[in-house]
């Protein structure tokens, strides 16, 4: 993004037009997650761990090879692991790496209160500012994919960056640079999502996965962490990767129709009691009422 | 004397400069808790609640500052409430001299008092004013505790976080609707009253003609029957 600022526009003493004139540079970054080549083997888990230099957090056994349950607000990046039956009787493996989807509509952004404390860049990623954040939670309530961990101690909410630090810096995300089986891959929107559609045809085609597609959700406008799944009808076996997501309606019923008709009723309510009193005033007491008040 | 502002007080009327006690102390001090505490809710409430209120949070030492007191604050407006309920709720009950009073509420409105039907310590906007600040301040409590403990609620019992925020966000617009009457009536129109619940006392002649039948109780006048 940088050096995008550093196109030239004009140049002295050149015959022609500028090199590279009329052309655009695709500024949406994506990561591919091919979760049929995932081996399971967690590098990604420890590549963000490292790179964002998190603390150390307990691991938590639950008859599964997962490290744990969920994401946590210091463990950004989980491989979620699922045993599926095939319909012959034998046993597959589901392996899908569970982090934010850095989505186009934000549910965690349109949640939030606080000035800046969810900012979405120019490239897709969406970054929490924590010097910003007021630890409302709201975010939580606004993320379809339980992404937003709230750290108890601190008060702020933590998720993955994308690696903002070093995408910004024309690097891979980390998890990526660590990925040994390639089933990882970063690039630009168009790039990823024409890698990942070619990849589903090919396991349609050639592997026998005829439900295998690319998961690019619409109802949060797309994401910029797109799968290609074996079985895109059914994305939930993958731990419980939802169907359609979407911002809660109850989230878009507060933050859009509520809020107006709140603003309106509020400043309704004073507008009303102004006009009441330049109309009518204040009630005076008569102090010699002993015969009224009261008296139809 | 408590009155800060002259009442035309008017000698044909003999024992019209008497005073009488409307609010005890403990009702006084009471009130204003829940007054302070519902002002600081407000405050930080309307500053989560729009971009352009949310430099209110300046009033209580920034976002943070503010999202943690909110809840705090909003037990203590919740226990004063409660505490007023023990305090009042003989006299909020609705009376049958209310749904007469209603009839001619537009009277009310329209400051023609002397037209009313007589009513007792508090009239039915009041009574229903209380109700509503009693209920809104159990259910604000109740939703708040929803939203107060980020990480208390798994993701399988998400549904009730979305509730919590619904509840909270309707039911403080409706006490807020309230807020905004009660100041009004309480400061600009029903002179004597801001008076009253900072002094506890009322004049004679208020009090007959706001609160008639409790203008009787307390003087053991027996001008009228109840
Ligand atoms: C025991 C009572 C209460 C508790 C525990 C409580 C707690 C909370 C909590 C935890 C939040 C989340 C947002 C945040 O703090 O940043 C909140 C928001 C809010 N509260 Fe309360 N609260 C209480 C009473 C009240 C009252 C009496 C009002 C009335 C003005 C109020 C108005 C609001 C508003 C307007 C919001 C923001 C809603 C939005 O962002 O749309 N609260 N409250
Ligand atoms: S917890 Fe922080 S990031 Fe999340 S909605 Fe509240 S202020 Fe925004
Ligand atoms: S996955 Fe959740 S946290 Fe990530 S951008 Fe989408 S709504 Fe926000």
């Amino acid at each position: 993004m940088s050096q995008a600022t550093l196109r030239i526009r004009k140049m002295s003493g050149h015959a022609g037009p500028v090199p590279g004139a009329g052309t655009q540079r695709e500024l949406q970054v994506c990561k591919l997650i091919d979760v049929t080549t995932c081996i399971g083997c967690k590098a990604c888990e420890v590549a963000c761990l490292e790179w964002n230099a998190l603390p150390y957090r307990e691991t938590l056994f639950e008859n599964t090879y997962q490290t744990m349950p969920e994401t946590a607000w210091n463990f950004w990046n989980l491989i979620k692991f699922n045993e599926y039956e095939r319909p012959d009787g034998s046993l597959m493996w589901l392996m899908r790496k569970d982090q934010c989807m850095h989505c186009a509509e934000p549910g965690c952004l349109a949640a939030c209160p606080a000035d800046a404390a969810i900012v979405q860049y120019a490239n897709g990623v969406v970054d929490f500012q924590q010097d910003h954040c007021i630890g409302c939670g709201y975010c939580v309530s606004g993320c379809p994919f339980n992404i937003p961990k709230f750290n108890s101690s601190t008060k702020k909410v933590f998720k993955c960056t994308f690696c903002s630090d070093r995408v910004s810096e024309g690097l891979e995300p980390a998890c990526i640079k660590a990925c040994p089986s390639g089933c990882l891959h970063f690039g630009t929107k168009d790039d990823m999502k024409e890698l990942a559609a070619q990849r589903a045809s090919q396991l349609r085609e050639h592997f026998g996965f005829p439900n295998a597609g690319v998961y690019d959700p619409p109802g949060v406008g797309g994401t910029g962490v797109i799968y290609v799944l074996h079985d895109a009808s059914n994305p939930e076996q993958y731990g419980g990767l939802p169907k359609n997501p979407a911002i809660p309606w109850v989230v878009k019923l507060w933050k859009g129709p509520v809020k107006w008709l709140g603003n309106l009723a509020i400043a309704g309510g004073i507008i009303a009691v102004t006009l009441h009193y330049l109309r009518y005033g204040a009630k005076i007491v008569k102090e010699d009422n002993r015969a009224e008040g009261g008296q139809p | 004397m408590s009155s800060g502002r002259t009442l035309p007080l008017s000698s044909a009327a003999g024992a019209s400069g008497q005073r009488l006690l409307r609010y005890t102390l403990a009702e006084r001090v009471n009130h204003w808790i829940a007054t302070l505490s519902y002002i600081y809710l407000l405050l930080t409430g309307l500053a989560f609640w729009s971009p352009y209120l949310f430099w209110l949070v300046i009033f209580s030492g920034g976002g943070p500052a503010a999202r943690f007191w909110h809840p705090w604050v909003g037990l203590l407006f919740t226990a004063s409430v409660l505490y007023m309920y023990a305090l009042w709720r003989g006299d909020m009950l609705l009376t049958p001299a209310d749904l007469v009073w209603r009839r001619s509420v537009l009277s009310y409105i329209r400051n023609e008092d002397e037209h009313l039907p007589p009513v007792g310590r508090f009239n039915m906007g009041q009574k229903q004013f209380f109700w509503l600040m009693l209920g809104g301040g159990v259910l604000l409590a109740l939703s708040g505790f929803g939203l107060w403990f980020v990480d208390a609620l798994p993701w399988s019992l998400r549904y009730l976080r979305y509730l919590a925020i619904f509840l909270h966000v309707v039911f403080a617009l409706a006490t807020i609707g309230g807020f905004i009457v009660h100041v009004y009536m309480g400061t600009a129109v029903v002179r004597g009253g801001f008076t009253s619940i900072l002094r506890g006392e009322v004049s004679a002649g208020w009090a007959r003609l706001h609160h008639r039948l409790w203008y009787d109780q307390v003087t053991g006048a027996s001008s009228r029957k109840k």
